[in-house]
């Protein structure tokens, strides 16, 4: 076993004794009452126990090892219940107590006044602790510091280790305005320094609730857990009462049978226990923490349980072109060269004006000219070709194109409207396939940059946004799902086609602004549907805070953050997908257990009915077709199953229900196949196996 | 038992469901308010009515206000029969002087025909005046049929409509439905059993001589009275209070093999095409056929089971040598035999009819078995006028939202989110007949008060009770006899057992219907449970039997199965 493995075996091993000491702190009733089909057992328990010492003052209505036995096993069952539970809460334990060590207390130093600079600041700091900190407050923080609260830069650029919240250690760049202004309380300032506005109390920071959800400790039933919850206990209800009257029932059947004794106490005990759905019971809550736990192994933060259901219904799916359907940047693919050049001059001219382009766009130009014509080796600095080194012209807002001058030789590459404009004032004239080669390649989808030297057209570079692998597979199987995507682009609606059709998206929202995001959202919301987004600038939180659930980029700014029900730390925008498979889930998990659950108790009745009759009417033993061996041996049986099946089941309530992408339909049948079917079938096999073993080890 | 009780029950399934389509599509078209062909005679009498009570029938309700309507014209039924059950001895159309009805016996027969139960602790007979059969029974035959139309309407609507919290009005739902709907069949068929030979008159009973004056009894009463519009409108109206203390086993009330037929078909008429009506006025037939269809696979199943187990005959008399090729036949008209006796039986428990053309109690215990578990099952398979279908919605429910979980989104039917609201009122809806008869039987067998009406031995004995109140726990009506059960106890457990069954399940169905009406209509997609599949229909069957088995089983186990276990060895009771 090498080092690693046996540290984790370790790790599990405490996992496990904390949760098995956890289940016996959870027997407290005031917390058992907040599960009542869980609390009905522990008052079981309680009861039979009373019965066995009533039975150990020689009184008892049973065998004193009999009640024992049961009276044990039903504490058993409580005791499964909360280890799962537990178990559950233990792995978020562990990942909150690495987060609260980031956020100890730490000095801040709060600014009195607002600074134009970092001298000034300097001179107005006053260092108090981080949890005097209000928010408004503004801080100074330098190279080295831990951040004391959440905030937004007010001036600066500095780089952060973020690893505290996000585990991942590769240091980001903070800086003043756009949608990197967010910085979170408990990370380490890196270079550089910052001025920051608090945007949250202390103890209200993102850190907080963090720790919050991922303990539990906020934990509160999300809707569908109690529509659950109450289904669970109108059951209860009935096998309470079913149970109950079956006391006088069979006394009235002694008088009618003239034998018998009336059933006891503790076989309706063992009988209520074994009835009511104990197994679905006790592990629907480790059921829901697992499934935010599933969400934080994915370094996803649902700030809301009932987010993290939404996400399973989720019918909507918009989806920033840019990062989630494509890869964050376009790419040249092609040289087309126009007015007869040849076509290496081109690829030449596009890598000379893209070679200090530092933009991914202007690295593929390089890439492609490298790639197709062998074209390497051309520097800025000096050289044979430009004795006097080259003169690189950035791209600006207001000229529309870059380029580059040397030697007298200038070339410039940019949109084709300015391009086109620039050729024509030269006095030169415009290539006739000039024209149609631009129209092409915006049909398609892509983008054109016109390439010109020395005012004359040398052709034009296809620049194409490039579909992630893969996705399109994935849209269909959305669609399989009843789930619609639409792609959210600031493209123009025929550039956005073209991506659409090529990426297999439902609809698409050209040329989206922010209101027009809202717009959309709003209007599918009115249809009855429930949408999903992601977003991470500040333009994108009204859309956010409209959405049913919004997954926020950590990398966000910090209103995009608190619009948002879900944050998701590796800032990577398909994720959604994968929210809304483990939304999905989450629910598959809780109806196949309720399924099994119920289907269970059509064999615990026929262990039980024959055995609590057998003496008032010794014919109902025609019902015992499992041939347990005698009404004791049934009896116990069937609550030992019932409490191991707890244990047995605790694997795949923290796993979940293996989740494919199939139809309702195909969905519905294989799980009815496998927990209803299945449900009323083990339990027959499991009893009679339980029983031989007793019998074996003659132990009843 | 021959080829031709089967047969007689294929062409009954047959004819059924070949109905169910017109009278659902007319149904819906009255519910709609649109026009019908009756709506040339009809509409000047509707509006006439509403003028006279001054009812705006476009002003529409909530879910409160109709619940409230609701409530508020049932007591006022409820208080009506029961001052004219106690003051009958003073009334006109009393030619056989009969006294006024005991306290007890008044709440209990006026509960139990407003809660369109009618379970009778009385030879009607013997008991009533023509007055109090015509004007206080019968009409409440209509009004307490036409209630559960009312209140199934409602939940439709609360299906169909989004984002309002009107839900229909009730006056006018009540009027339509009589009206339009059980009024013109009553009298179609209340002529055709007047064909058969039922009787209609106001006459005073008739004395014959007998034929035969050496048996002792040189004379003998038969009673007469206006059954055959009494009779119509009980198995239309799943009601199933008899003119006559046999109900239909009775010559007078159901004289021939047709007028049988006819009653049995009149049994479930309205409860299948009810299915009809619902997927109309949902928009997609496919779900009403498919709620239709699980109502029918268990139906068959258990007439089934129960004409199989009349069929065997008693393997004690057998085996004393009395011919048994003829099935059991103690307490069955000859007239009917084997198949349509056990038939009728599985019908009316079926439906929450309760009208008899046997005698339960003599039923072998399998045989005994079904009709108790029919009622058991909530009253849900095709059920009572309205109330049937509201109460299998329930149960739709309840499977939509387990089999919603497993395909891994918030459960949802027909466009509506099943949430926690939902869920609670139809948990109450389920849970409550269960918790009555349940609790209803163990405090008979605890009170000496209902010890004393126990009549028989061992598990039949306890059967008898169980069978009582699952009876009026289910607002069936239809009784197991051998149990002396006009006594105040009775009367009284059984009259509460009625009102909680009617009443307590009512308001939570309207206040599902207000909830859901709230609601936005979510579109179908390929996430969507589809609920019209085969699939979702033996799901459906499924919670059905499971729920009912569950509940009932060891209760069961004490009585019917005990004894035909105990039957196999020779044990009677």
């Amino acid at each position: 076993m090498t080092a690693k493995n046996s540290q984790a075996a370790n790790l599990r091993g405490e996992l496990y004794r904390r949760a098995a000491l956890d289940a016996f702190k959870k027997l407290d009733p005031r917390r058992q009452v907040r599960n009542p089909v869980m609390f009905v057992t522990e008052i079981g328990s309680l009861l039979t126990t009373l019965l066995w010492i009533q039975a150990l003052t020689g009184k008892g209505e049973a065998p004193t090892g009999f009640v024992g036995a049961i009276a044990l096993w039903l504490w058993f069952t409580v005791l499964f219940a909360n280890f799962s539970e537990a178990l559950a809460e233990g792995r978020g334990k562990a990942q909150a107590e690495s987060l609260r060590k980031a956020r100890q207390d730490t000095p801040a130093r709060r600014l009195r006044s607002d600074p134009a600079n970092l001298e000034e600041a300097r001179q107005v700091a006053e260092t108090i602790s981080s949890t005097r900190l209000q928010k408004g407050d503004l801080y100074l923080v330098e190279a080295g510091d831990i951040l004391p609260a959440d905030g937004d830069i007010a001036l600066g650029i500095a780089s952060v280790d973020e690893s505290a919240v996000t585990g991942e250690s590769a240091p980001v760049v903070r800086e003043t305005g756009g949608d990197r202004s967010a910085v979170t309380g408990g990370t380490r300032l890196l270079s550089d320094w910052l001025i920051v506005r608090v945007s949250a109390d202390p103890g209200e920071g993102f850190l907080d609730r963090m720790i919050a959800m991922v303990e539990g400790a906020k934990r509160q039933k999300t809707p569908n857990e109690i529509a659950l919850s109450i289904l669970l206990s109108s059951f209860s209800v009935v096998f309470l009462v079913v149970c109950a009257t079956l006391l006088p029932y069979s006394q009235f059947s002694v008088q009618a049978a003239g034998q018998g004794a009336p059933i006891t106490i503790t076989v309706l005990v063992a009988l209520l226990i074994c009835l009511i759905p104990t197994t679905i019971g006790g592990l629907l809550s480790a059921i829901g923490i697992a499934g935010m736990d599933r969400l934080i192994q994915r370094n996803v933060i649902a700030l809301s349980g009932r987010a993290v259901e939404a996400a399973g219904d989720v019918d909507v799916l918009l989806l920033d072109k840019t990062g989630t359907i494509t890869l964050g940047n376009r790419q040249a693919v092609e040289f087309i060269p126009v007015g007869g050049v040849d076509p290496r001059v081109l690829a030449e001219a596009a890598q000379l004006a893209s070679l200090a382009d530092e933009t991914p766009e202007g690295r593929s130009v390089v890439v492609l000219a490298k790639e197709k014509f062998g074209l390497r080796g051309q520097t800025m600095a000096a050289s044979e070709k430009a004795p006097h080194g080259m003169h690189f012209i950035p791209f600006t807002a207001q000229t529309r194109m870059s380029g580059v001058d040397y030697n007298g030789t200038s070339i410039r590459k940019g949109a084709p409207d300015t391009m086109m404009a620039l050729v024509q004032s030269g006095g030169n004239p415009l290539p006739p396939d000039l024209a149609p080669a631009v129209d092409d390649i915006a049909r398609s989808g892509g983008t054109p940059l016109v390439v010109a030297r020395d005012g004359q057209a040398l052709g034009v570079i296809h620049l194409k946004d490039i579909v992630k692998g893969g996705i399109k597979e994935r849209f269909a199987q959305l669609r399989r799902m009843g789930i619609k995507t639409v792609m959210i682009t600031g493209d123009n609606p025929l550039t956005a086609a073209a991506i659409a059709a090529e990426a297999g998206v439902d609809d698409f929202l050209a040329q989206a602004t922010p209101e027009a995001k809202l717009k959309l959202i709003r209007e599918y919301q009115a249809g009855g549907r429930l949408v999903a987004m992601t977003g991470d600038g500040t333009n994108d939180a009204p859309a956010l805070a409209q959405a049913d659930v919004a997954v926020a980029m950590n990398t966000g700014t910090q209103p995009a953050r608190e619009a948002a029900n879900m944050v998701d730390l590796d800032s990577n925008p398909t994720k959604l997908i994968e929210i809304v498979e483990i939304g999905k889930q989450l629910l598959m998990t809780r109806g196949a257990l309720t399924t099994f659950s119920i289907a269970n108790d059509v064999s615990k009745y026929f262990a039980i009915i024959p055995a609590a009759f057998a003496s008032i009417y010794p014919a109902l033993g025609a019902l015992n077709f499992m041939r347990l061996a005698t009404p004791r041996s049934a009896i116990l049986s069937a609550v030992i199953f019932n409490a191991l099946i707890i244990i047995a089941l605790i694997p795949l309530a923290l796993r979940g229900v293996p989740y494919r992408p199939k139809p309702a339909a195909q969905l519905l049948r294989d799980n009815l196949l496998i927990y209803g079917l299945g449900g009323l079938i083990a339990p027959f096999i499991g009893i009679k196996l339980i029983d031989m073993l007793l019998m074996l080890l003659h132990l009843v | 038992m021959n080829w031709f009780g089967w047969l007689q029950f294929a062409i009954y399934i047959f004819i059924l469901l070949v109905l169910v389509k017109p009278l659902g599509l007319y149904m819906a078209r009255v519910y709609q308010g649109e026009r019908t062909f009756l709506a040339l005679v009809l509409a000047p009498v509707e509006r006439f009515f509403y003028r006279l009570a001054s009812v705006k029938p476009e002003e529409e309700m909530n879910w409160r206000i109709y619940a409230g309507t609701l409530l508020v014209f049932n007591l006022i039924g409820l208080l009506f029969l029961y001052l004219l059950l106690r003051i009958q001895h003073v009334l006109s159309l009393n030619p056989q002087n009969f006294g006024p009805v005991s306290p007890d016996l008044a709440f209990n027969a006026a509960v139990s025909f407003t809660t369109n139960t009618n379970w009778q602790s009385y030879g009607g007979e013997t008991t009533m005046s023509i007055l109090s059969q015509t004007l206080g029974l019968t009409v409440q035959n209509f009004l307490s049929a036409a209630t559960g139309l009312a209140v199934l309407v409602a939940l439709i609507r609360g299906l169909v409509r989004h984002t309002t919290d009107k839900l229909g009005n009730f006056w006018v739902d009540l009027t339509r439905s009589t009206l339009y709907i059980l009024l013109p069949l009553a009298l179609i068929l209340a002529v055709a059993l007047v064909s058969q030979g039922v009787v209609q008159t106001f006459q005073p009973a008739a004395v014959v001589q007998t034929l035969d004056p050496t048996s002792g009894a040189v004379t003998q009463i038969l009673p007469l009275g206006p059954a055959a519009s009494q009779v119509a409108i009980k198995q239309l109206g799943t009601n199933g209070g008899g003119h006559f203390n046999v109900n239909s086993a009775h010559p007078f009330e159901n004289p021939t093999p047709l007028s049988n037929f006819l009653e049995m078909l009149a049994i479930l008429l309205i409860p299948a095409a009810l299915t009809y009506t619902f997927g109309k006025m949902v928009g997609d037939t496919r779900q009403g056929w498919s709620i239709l269809a699980a109502m029918t696979l268990l139906l068959v199943l258990m007439a089934g089971v129960a004409i199989w187990a009349e069929s065997q005959g008693n393997p004690a008399l057998a085996s004393l040598g009395i011919d048994q090729s003829l099935g059991n036949m103690e307490g069955k008209e000859v007239r009917f035999g084997v198949a349509a006796s056990a038939l009728w039986a599985t019908l009316t428990t079926a439906a929450s009819n309760g009208s008899v053309n046997a005698m339960h109690d003599s039923f072998t215990p399998l045989g005994g078995l079904v009709p108790m578990w029919m009622m058991q099952l909530g009253e849900v398979i095709f059920g009572g006028v309205g109330s049937g279908l509201y109460g299998m919605l329930a149960f739709v429910v309840i499977a939509v939202f387990v089999a919603g979980l497993m395909v891994g989104r918030t459960p949802e039917y027909l466009g509506k989110k099943i949430e926690i609201y939902e869920m609670k009122m139809a948990a109450l809806i389920v849970l409550i007949p269960v918790l009555t008869v349940l609790i209803g039987t163990a405090v008979a067998l605890v009170l000496p008060a209902g010890r004393a009406g126990i009549f028989n031995a061992g598990p039949q004995g306890f059967s008898e009770v169980l069978y009582a109140y699952s009876s009026a726990g289910n607002n069936n009506g239809s009784a197991f006899a051998g149990l002396g059960a006009n006594s105040v106890f009775y009367n009284a457990t059984l009259g509460l057992a009625m009102l909680v069954a009617r009443y307590a399940l009512i308001v939570p169905v309207l206040a599902m219907a207000g909830s859901l009406a709230r609601k936005k209509k979510v579109p179908e997609s390929a996430g969507t449970l589809p609920t019209h599949t085969p699939l979702f229909i033996a799901w459906l069957i499924g919670v059905i039997v499971i729920v009912g088995a569950l509940s009932f089983l060891p209760a069961l186990a004490l009585g019917p199965i005990v004894q035909q276990l105990l039957l196999g060895t020779g044990r009677l009771f």
